[in-house]
């Protein structure tokens, strides 16, 4: 087991190492950078002086290097300019090249500067990230329990009355996108003009003060999409854990059906969504930035939006850090807690 | 001139569809009089929810060919603003409307005096064009990729599921707004990748026919040069553009492809691809150990011909359920791009874009929004459906 997961992880760094690095050359590409130099410089520069800004700041090293730089494991560039000034990527405002250290990447956490908000990465990312994460918690709460009892229900009687239209409601929260879902829950409950106006159609006030009023629509949109596709697996697991003989047995020695259900099909019949509850966190990251846009809630998929739309290519980067290990350690975990939860499957 | 009550814009949207209520008539009268003779597309009609589902995605179908093709259905230009209707509620006629002009808005206005119910009908145009289109893509680089994986298994498994693994931990959203700006498209990059996944197909089509023909040789010539000559014209076409960064085959160049459309194309393809993948992989390693692909083996049949002509025949049940479910997929993929507005320009009618321009007046106006959320809902909810459909009827023998 301990080798398993040892072996698990090293795939797992070596995977954030190789999407990093995608994205570190995909917004670095001239284009972008000569739209950085535009708009940290002065946007009527020509291509000469784009150039030698871009060269003063170190931007045009060799793509490997500035990775390297970026992640920390390579010196900091310092660079004599052509307009005489010394520039140190790790020098920090107000200091001198003297004081600064040699390495400042990610690793020493030194994540960068975001050029739109002015502000540290680090600092930005971690605010938002935490006002995502409120709203990551009531998704959860409110998702995960309806979709179990969901799935449970209908698959304990398979075909039944219940089975068809409880699927009927699975596929329907399947095939509504949260932009699809979240515009129609807004002009029903906050719009005038339908007149009930039960939800506010903003959660910009729920940064500070989350409440029903405010926070209810958001949750429910995520929670929406996601409900039917965990409810389904449920279902089918549930199903077939039905159909297993000790299920039978347990009927012929007198069970109740309540009993069967509750203390013999459950415990199996949740191996299956655990997993598929793991794997949806990267389609809810998906979602908290069509519903954080949707609902003007300024956390983590706000901001890759207001990074990625405004060419801020440090916090992306910064944004595409979190989001790939946060995506990669829920795939580890997934795949260590079947293991653990299923004994037929044996990793040696 | 008096605004028309609800019951008058539905009956005014009834008539105006007439020619689909026609199209859908007749492909139900033939196909359940000829059900028998059709295969799993006739079973398709003796459950009711695969004929709830096909009704719906061929409604669209039906709407996105007269509205697109023959300019059907549509009351207005979809881009044409007319003043005095912005944001008018459904049923607003147009003041002093010539002859000629129809005379309501029968959805109403968008904020920018257009008209909804035609930019609705018009945006079905582009959806049930691409999304199935990109699905076909998309499995023609799975199964391309899949296939050979899950049947030889070792190294080359290894190392092309672990791509499959690198695109699909990947956040969406990310990946496309890294994609999908103008910036990008300046260094040529999605040209580059339509350079490798559009070439999927013609090798698929190459190794289908040499395998199944290469003791034919005539037969297998004439196929083979035929399909590669269409084929191979098609692929440079779409991949060459005249004034970007491909352009040696300026020569043979038969049409250009939109720029910002080809950009969408490639990147719903490509975030599509993978799973595609790791499903026909699946499928080919557990095929691989039934007798009649030791059969063939046995009978010396070479490797492509047991994955092309073996392997993926009994595959199909699955993949037919997945390839509807996954053109579903890909609507709301198309759908999330128009949200944000990447891609395809911002006049476009397409449903995602509309919605996205919609909700920003969401609690005054609310009906711009609602009919193109409305219809994105039905398609893929129809798309579910009739996999639903397909997969029970399937797994009955």
């Amino acid at each position: 087991m301990g080798l398993f997961i040892l072996r698990r992880f090293g795939i797992m760094v070596f995977t954030a190492l190789c999407l990093t690095f995608i994205v570190f050359f995909l917004t670095n590409l001239y284009p972008n950078l000569e739209k950085l130099a535009k708009s940290e410089g002065n946007f009527r520069m020509d291509d000469t002086a784009v150039s030698t800004f871009l060269n003063n700041r170190g931007y045009m090293q060799p793509l490997p290097v500035k990775y390297g730089q970026w992640l920390g494991v390579v010196p900091g560039y310092v660079i004599e300019g052509t307009d005489g000034k010394t520039r140190g990527k790790c020098v920090v405002p107000g200091g001198t090249i003297e004081d600064a250290p040699r390495f400042c990447g990610i690793l020493q956490g030194d994540w960068g500067f975001s050029t739109v908000f002015k502000e540290d990465v680090s600092m930005i990312v971690a605010t938002r990230l935490s006002l995502t994460g409120k709203l990551m918690m009531w998704v959860m709460i409110l998702m995960i329990p309806s979709a179990l009892i969901l799935g449970v229900l209908a698959g304990m009687r398979e075909g039944s009355k219940l089975d068809r239209s409880l699927s009927t409601f699975a596929i329907m929260t399947t095939a509504t996108p949260e932009y699809v879902s979240g515009v129609i829950l807004i002009a029903v409950f906050s719009s005038s003009a339908f007149g009930l106006k039960w939800f506010k159609g903003t959660a910009t006030s729920a940064m500070d003060s989350a409440n029903f009023e405010n926070f209810f629509l958001p949750v429910l949109t995520i929670a929406l999409y996601g409900m039917g596709y965990i409810a389904r697996m449920t279902r089918a697991s549930m199903a077939e854990v039905m159909t297993a003989q000790y299920i039978r047995t347990a009927r012929l020695k007198g069970v109740s059906f309540k009993n069967i259900v509750v203390k013999h099909a459950l415990r199996n019949a949740l191996i299956a969504p655990f997993t598929v509850i793991m794997l949806q966190f990267p389609w809810l990251l998906n979602g908290v930035v069509i519903v954080e846009t949707l609902f003007n809630y300024k956390g983590f998929g706000w901001v890759l939006v207001q990074a990625a739309g405004n060419n801020d290519i440090e916090l992306l980067l910064g944004v595409s850090v979190v989001s790939v290990v946060v995506v990669l350690v829920t795939q580890l975990i997934s795949d260590i807690g079947y293991v653990y939860l299923n004994p037929r499957i044996s990793v040696t | 001139m008096e605004a028309l009550s609800w019951g008058a814009i539905l009956l005014a949207m009834f008539t105006q569809l007439t020619p689909v209520w026609i199209a859908l008539v007749l492909t139900y009268v033939i196909s359940i009089k000829y059900k028998r003779k059709l295969g799993l597309y006739g079973k398709l009609f003796d459950s009711t929810i695969g004929m709830i589902g096909f009704g719906i995605v061929m409604f669209w179908v039906f709407v996105g060919f007269f509205a697109g093709a023959l300019d059907m259905i549509v009351t207005h230009d979809p881009l044409a603003q007319i003043s005095g209707m912005k944001n008018k509620v459904p049923g607003t006629g147009i003041r002093g409307a010539d002859d000629g002009l129809y005379a309501y808005y029968l959805l109403g206005g968008d904020n920018l005096a257009r008209d909804i119910f035609s930019r609705v009908m018009a945006g079905s145009s582009i959806v049930v064009v691409i999304a199935p289109l990109a699905t076909v893509f998309a499995f023609m680089a799975g199964i391309t990729l899949g296939l050979p994986a899950g049947y030889y298994g070792g190294r080359l498994d290894i190392v092309l599921s672990f791509l499959a693994n690198l695109i699909l931990a990947f956040p969406v959203i990310l990946l496309f707004y890294l994609l999908v700006t103008p910036e990008i498209r300046m260094t040529g990059m999605p040209q580059y990748m339509a350079v490798v996944l559009f070439s999927f197909p013609l090798v698929f089509y190459t190794v289908l026919v040499n395998s199944r023909f290469y003791i034919q040789p005539q037969k297998r010539n004439l196929f083979l040069g035929a399909g590669i000559v269409v084929l191979g014209w098609l692929y440079l076409s779409i991949v060459n553009e005249a004034g970007s960064k491909i352009t040696i085959f300026n020569a043979i160049d038969g049409f250009d492809v939109d720029a910002g459309l080809l950009t969408v194309f490639v990147s719903v393809v490509f975030v599509n691809s993978p799973t595609v993948f790791r499903i026909v992989r699946g499928l080919a390693m557990d095929i691989k150990t039934r007798d009649y692909v030791a059969a063939a083996q046995t009978r010396g049949e070479g490797p492509w011909y047991i994955m092309l002509w073996e392997i993926l025949p009994n595959a199909r049940g699955p993949l037919i359920v997945d390839f509807c479910l996954r053109i579903g997929y890909t609507t709301i993929l198309l759908g999330t791009l128009g949200f944000f507005g990447l891609g395809l320009e911002p006049e476009s009618p397409n449903w995602g874009a509309t919605i996205n321009e919609g909700r920003k007046l969401l609690s005054v106006y609310p009906h711009p929004a609602l009919p193109p959320a409305f219809a994105l809902l039905s398609l893929v909810l129809g798309l579910n459906l009739l996999a639903d459909g397909l997969r029970e009827e399937s797994l009955k023998d």
